[in-house]
């Protein structure tokens, strides 16, 4: 109420200022304010719809009144009323020479019109005509609706004026026409490929904020291709410095700093050069120092580019002194009572965690801090946080708090996100198979139907394959404790479908499996399911094919089968299902109950889920009636694409050599065509395989075998072409990076981020000791304290020595070839610069990466760096690592138990990484770390 | 980039909304609403920052500022910098604060034509274009001086036949 009071006052304020506008738009504005619900605002709102139709229709309206009803209509659009009756006038409007008409017709198309609505058409003439126009604001004004309305088809119409614009004597003018371009190259890239020497040189204007407008393009270029602009580094370094040491006009400043937006934007671009580029990233190492030591981090916008200097430094080839003045900067930022800078020290934190995975230690606290936090925005930024650094000792502490947390959620959309970290750390880190099946039961419980149906496949399909080593025995006892555990869970009411369906498919295939429970007793649970959730038919579907091998099995082994009463009537109920689906199940179910041991072993061998079935994709066994079909006459097969390619190479020929697409519009007079642009380039390409092709092979297309080598051989020649014309440079080295990734890292889904910042890191006690000891525990436990965990490493005693002594020789050299390089930069796979490093087999690698972080760690300034944060844990963890590793070379194998510090859990950590890496990490493949601990 | 500018009042009414990308207007009506219902629901004294991918996508967020009886809210994707973005709502309301003279609510519903000739200056086509209030309002002012000349024209009434016979 006494809102409503303030607004009439301000209103009778309003209407004395005299806004130009007419009483009855006070009077709407006011009642819209007023209205108490919905409802009565959607009333006022369409009798407005009303007025503003009939007085459209009036003849000769004044143009301020016209004016005035434009507005009207843009302002019930956004109030969600549909305004289309009135899109006409707004486009009359534009046509207007009046400047202020122009504008509110403008404003008015933008915001009512999308790129392909037909009335565009109908502006695209007045636009071509205001952007010649001699007063720059009507330019600007066009330009601005350019942004909007211009589509891929329309580009070519505005483009060249666009282009001269650029030379503009304004500066306004010239950053609107950049950023157009900008605009274009979003909408269709091809259409100003040919113009992005135009951003190169407009990076050199004398106007440094046309300079900072082709920072924005110039970043999306960059970011597509970064190798076509390692020229520009240099550049981009020395604007930045004479930004930082105010060399541009007072009038950039914004609170004190020097043209931040500009900065900010730099950064961004260096971030992307740098990375991977050693001379790149030296370069621009100078020039960062600086920036970190200028940065006023009293500001907003002083921690706004702090914060990008964090990530820049990040993205770059690391250098310890930078990575020193991060972490500082972070440590700033999260002991600040903002939580805004602490959500950006939780981000900085996460992304410098990659590189050097220590630097929480110190932070640990106000990690923790930051996670129980009321603000669920840094909640959430806090468990991507440690969803990053989780590792194998900490994946437990880590996960459970991640599901606590997804339980108490109601936004399914985070709820599915976390649920799917959840569940790719457990398939990940898994310490126990037991542990493993107690979180996907926990996660499809909370969360069931939001899990990606993947994960459910994965599942079944990690219970079926067991981990990949030949011990039935494991496999089996881990089915065992499978099944055990979903028949406990399948009497709680009301489980997800999916569960449902997990837990259907593991007992029909492994319930009677061990001979523990009897045939009769998991057929009944599995009818249970069946009535509880009759609605389900997918969960049905499940069940009754369950049933179907639990029987298959039972008369197979030779045992008489007596069929529950429940599934009797089960089945016939579902004969006459509505869904042919369970229909054909029951069918196939009463079937089966009549045929003999053999013929049902046949059908449905025990454990047989994981046998390939093979699939003759290419129907060869229909050749001979093919054959037999053509000499009789008919026509051979000619695939769809393969029409449709020569439809288009032969029928659109001509028209292809223009720019626009054959059906488009054109706007301008006939002239000649255009000569630039890459598609009429490829156009002269395309066409030539096919004559090549029929010259070279005189050969006329009668059989199969024939039009279907054509076929291959055309689209091979294409996808050469493609490639020529695309960026060549870029696509192979990518197209490399990410093979040598794949055969590196696990290629599990999403795994990226999780799997690089699980790589090895040391771990150190954490001593602060007037903290709360709830928090400090849970602080041991996440950032590797001793206290919540033992080591576990019983069984694997013969395995490791014979690593140990393989690999020892194949570390050391690589020592030697990259002695000053900190340790991450090894471990990126994927970086182009490490050839040799890639080349080599991944595990290997990573014991080399233990070997010289410890020997290193002794003498150089890389472990000097770490060293005022706990300078005696390192020195025991590396002393502990050195021992460890003679050990381990003598061919000693021994329990870690007895070790002094956290040395063995590092080394543990490294081991278990580098067999999980060297395994692929994907546990429904081969992963024998991951249910080591349950088998002993 | 940034995908969205909005304005929503403290009951949830949405005093201007401007979407970089097309969307229908029954589409703008459910973000507004969405982003009004995850704004209410926050605390005082948090992050001004939100994750906000179940609405507008993968990795874009959501900064917004209070202001007596207004949010503002910028919606952008991952290649801005949040803090910046805080900023720039900060320039876009000292630039409002000098135009219209200590803002309100109501300014911004009565020149809505003039508030669009401000965002369209601080940003154009989903870039931040400039940051410099003095220069936002410089740039507005020549258009309402502009304006205002033709205005005194066009207040003259005539008939406006052969205009609409175009």
């Amino acid at each position: 109420m006494e809102q409503l009071k303030t607004i009439g006052r301000e209103l009778a304020m309003g209407s004395q200022g005299g806004f130009g506008q007419s009483k009855e738009f006070l009077d709407l504005v006011k009642s819209i304010g007023e209205a108490r619900s919905k409802a009565e605002e959607d009333r006022i709102v369409l009798s407005e719809i009303d007025i503003l139709k009939r007085r459209l229709l009036e003849p000769d309206i004044p143009k301020r009144k016209m004016k005035e009803y434009i507005i009207r209509l843009v302002y019930i659009e956004m109030l969600g009323h549909d305004a289309s009756f009135g899109y006409i006038h707004a486009v009359k409007m534009t046509h207007d020479d009046n400047l202020l008409l122009k504008r509110t017709g403008y404003l008015a198309v933008t915001l009512f019109l999308n790129e392909d609505h037909d009335l565009i058409i109908l502006i695209v003439n007045t636009i071509q005509k205001d952007l010649r126009s001699d007063n720059y604001l009507v330019v600007c004004a066009a330009l601005n609706a350019i942004c909007r309305l211009i589509n891929e088809e329309t580009i070519p119409a505005v483009l060249p004026q666009v282009v001269e614009l650029l030379n503009h004597q304004k500066e306004a003018v010239r950053k609107k026409a950049i950023m157009a371009l900008h605009r274009f190259h979003r909408k269709s890239p091809s259409s100003v490929s040919h113009l992005i020497t135009n951003f190169r040189k407009r990076l050199c204007d004398n106007d440094p904020g046309v300079m900072g407008a082709t920072l924005c393009p110039l970043f999306d270029l960059i970011s597509e291709d970064v190798n076509s602009y390692k020229d520009l580094v240099s550049s981009f370094v020395s604007i930045l410095k004479q930004v930082t040491e105010r060399r541009l006009p007072k009038s950039y400043d914004y609170h004190q700093m020097p043209a931040p937006f500009i900065q900010i934007k730099l950064l961004k671009i260096m971030a992307l050069l740098g990375s991977g580029d050693k001379n790149a990233s030296e370069i621009m190492s100078m020039v960062l120092g600086d920036l970190f030591r200028k940065c006023d981090s009293s500001t907003n916008i002083g921690n706004a580019i702090l914060y990008e200097c964090i990530r820049c430094i990040s993205c770059i080839l690391p250098n310890p002194k930078l990575l020193e003045a991060a972490a500082d900067a972070i440590s700033k930022f999260l002991k600040s009572d903002s939580h805004n800078l602490k959500y950006m020290g939780i981000d900085g934190l996460g992304r410098l965690i990659k590189i050097s995975p220590d630097i929480a230690e110190q932070h640990q606290l106000a990690v923790i801090d930051c996670l129980e936090d009321p603000d669920d925005t840094l909640k959430r930024k806090t468990f991507e946080l440690l969803y990053k650094m989780t590792k194998s000792s900490n994946v437990e502490v880590i996960v459970d708090r991640m599901i606590d947390y997804m339980i108490s959620i109601n936004d399914n959309h985070y709820k599915t996100e976390i649920a799917s970290r959840c569940v790719e750390l457990a398939e990940q880190f898994a310490p126990s198979n037991q542990w493993f099946i107690q979180i996907m039961n926990k996660v499809f419980e909370h969360a069931g139907d939001l899990v990606n149906i993947k994960v459910a496949h994965n599942l079944m399909r990690l219970i079926a394959e067991g981990f990949g080593e030949d011990d039935d025995d494991a496999d089996s006892k881990l089915r065992l404790s499978a099944v055990e555990s979903y028949l406990q869970l399948i009497s709680e009411p009301k489980l997800p479908s999916l569960f449902l369906q997990v837990i259907s498919w593991v007992l029909g295939e492994y319930g009677t499996a061990d001979g523990k429970y009897s045939a009769s007793y998991i057929s009944g649970k599995l009818c249970d399911v069946a009535d509880a959730y009759s609605s389900d038919e997918t969960v049905k579907g499940y069940a009754v094919s369950a049933l179907m091998k639990i029987y298959a099995f039972e008369i197979a082994s030779g045992r008489k089968v007596d069929v529950l009463p429940e599934c009797q009537s089960l089945i016939e109920e579902l004969l006459a299902s509505h869904s042919t689906d369970l229909q054909q199940r029951a069918y196939e179910l009463q079937a089966l109950l009549a045929l003999d041991a053999r013929a049902v072993e046949s059908i449905l061998p025990l454990d047989a889920s994981c046998e390939d079935i093979e699939v003759d994709k290419d129907l060869s066994f229909l050749n001979g009636y093919i054959q037999q079909a053509i000499e009789s006459g008919a026509q051979p097969y000619i695939s769809e694409r393969e029409r449709s390619g020569m439809f288009e190479t032969t029928d659109y020929h001509p028209q292809d050599h223009h720019e626009v697409p054959s059906h488009a519009l054109r706007f301008e007079a006939y002239e000649l065509p255009k000569p630039s642009g890459p598609p009429q380039a490829s156009n002269e390409l395309v066409p030539v395989p096919e004559p090549s092709y029929y010259s070279e092979s005189h050969q006329p297309i009668s059989t199969s075998l024939v039009s279907e080598r054509e076929s291959s051989e055309i689209k091979l020649r294409l996808d050469g072409v493609k490639q020529k014309w695309g960026r060549p440079s870029y696509q192979s080295t990518t197209s490399a990076s990410s093979t040598t990734q794949q055969a590196g890292t696990p290629t599990h889904s999403d795994a990226g981020v999780g799997s690089s910042s699980s790589k090895p890191r040391s771990s150190y006690e954490p001593k602060k000791p007037e903290i709360d000891p709830e928090k400090q525990r849970l602080a041991a436990s996440l950032f590797g304290g001793s206290s919540s965990r033992t080591d576990k490493k019983s069984s694997s005693g013969g395995h490791k020595p014979a690593k140990g002594t393989v690999n020892k020789p194949a570390a050391v050299p690589k020592e030697n070839q990259t002695p000053v390089q900190p340790p991450p930069d090894l471990l990126d796979l994927g970086e182009p610069t490490d050839t040799t490093v890639t080349a080599m087999d991944p595990f290997k690698e990573l014991e080399g990466l233990m070997d010289s972080s410890s020997q290193d760690g002794g003498s150089s300034d890389v472990m000097g760096l770490y060293s005022d944060a706990a300078p005696v844990t390192t020195t025991t963890s590396v002393d502990s690592l050195l021992s460890e590793l003679s050990d381990s070379s003598k061919g000693n194998p021994r329990t870690y138990q007895s070790q002094t510090s956290k040395g063995p859990n590092t080394k543990e950590a490294l081991e278990k990484d580098a067999l999980v890496r060297q395994m692929g990490v994907n546990p429904t493949s081969q992963n024998p770390t991951l249910f080591k601990d349950l088998l002993g | 980039m940034i995908k969205a500018v909005m304005m929503l009042n403290t009951q949830g009414k949405p005093r201007l909304a401007k979407f970089y990308d097309y969307m229908p207007v029954e589409k703008q009506q459910e973000l507004i609403r969405g982003v009004f219902s995850v704004l209410c629901s926050r605390p005082e004294n948090v992050s001004n920052f939100l994750e906000i991918d179940s609405l507008f996508g993968p990795f874009s967020r959501l900064v917004y500022k209070h202001y007596a009886t207004l949010y503002f809210v910028l919606v952008f994707d991952g290649s801005e910098n949040e803090l910046a973005m805080l900023d720039l709502i900060q320039v876009l309301v000292e630039t409002l604060d000098k135009c219209f003279s200590n803002v309100c609510e109501l300014d911004i519903v009565f020149n809505y034509s003039k508030m669009h000739a401000v965002l369209d200056e601080i940003v154009f086509g989903g870039q931040v274009l400039e940051t410099s209030s003095a220069e936002v309002i410089k740039a507005v002012e020549e258009i309402s001086k502009l304006e205002a000349a033709s205005n005194s024209i066009s207040l003259v009434p005539k008939s406006v036949s052969g205009w609409r016979g175009r």
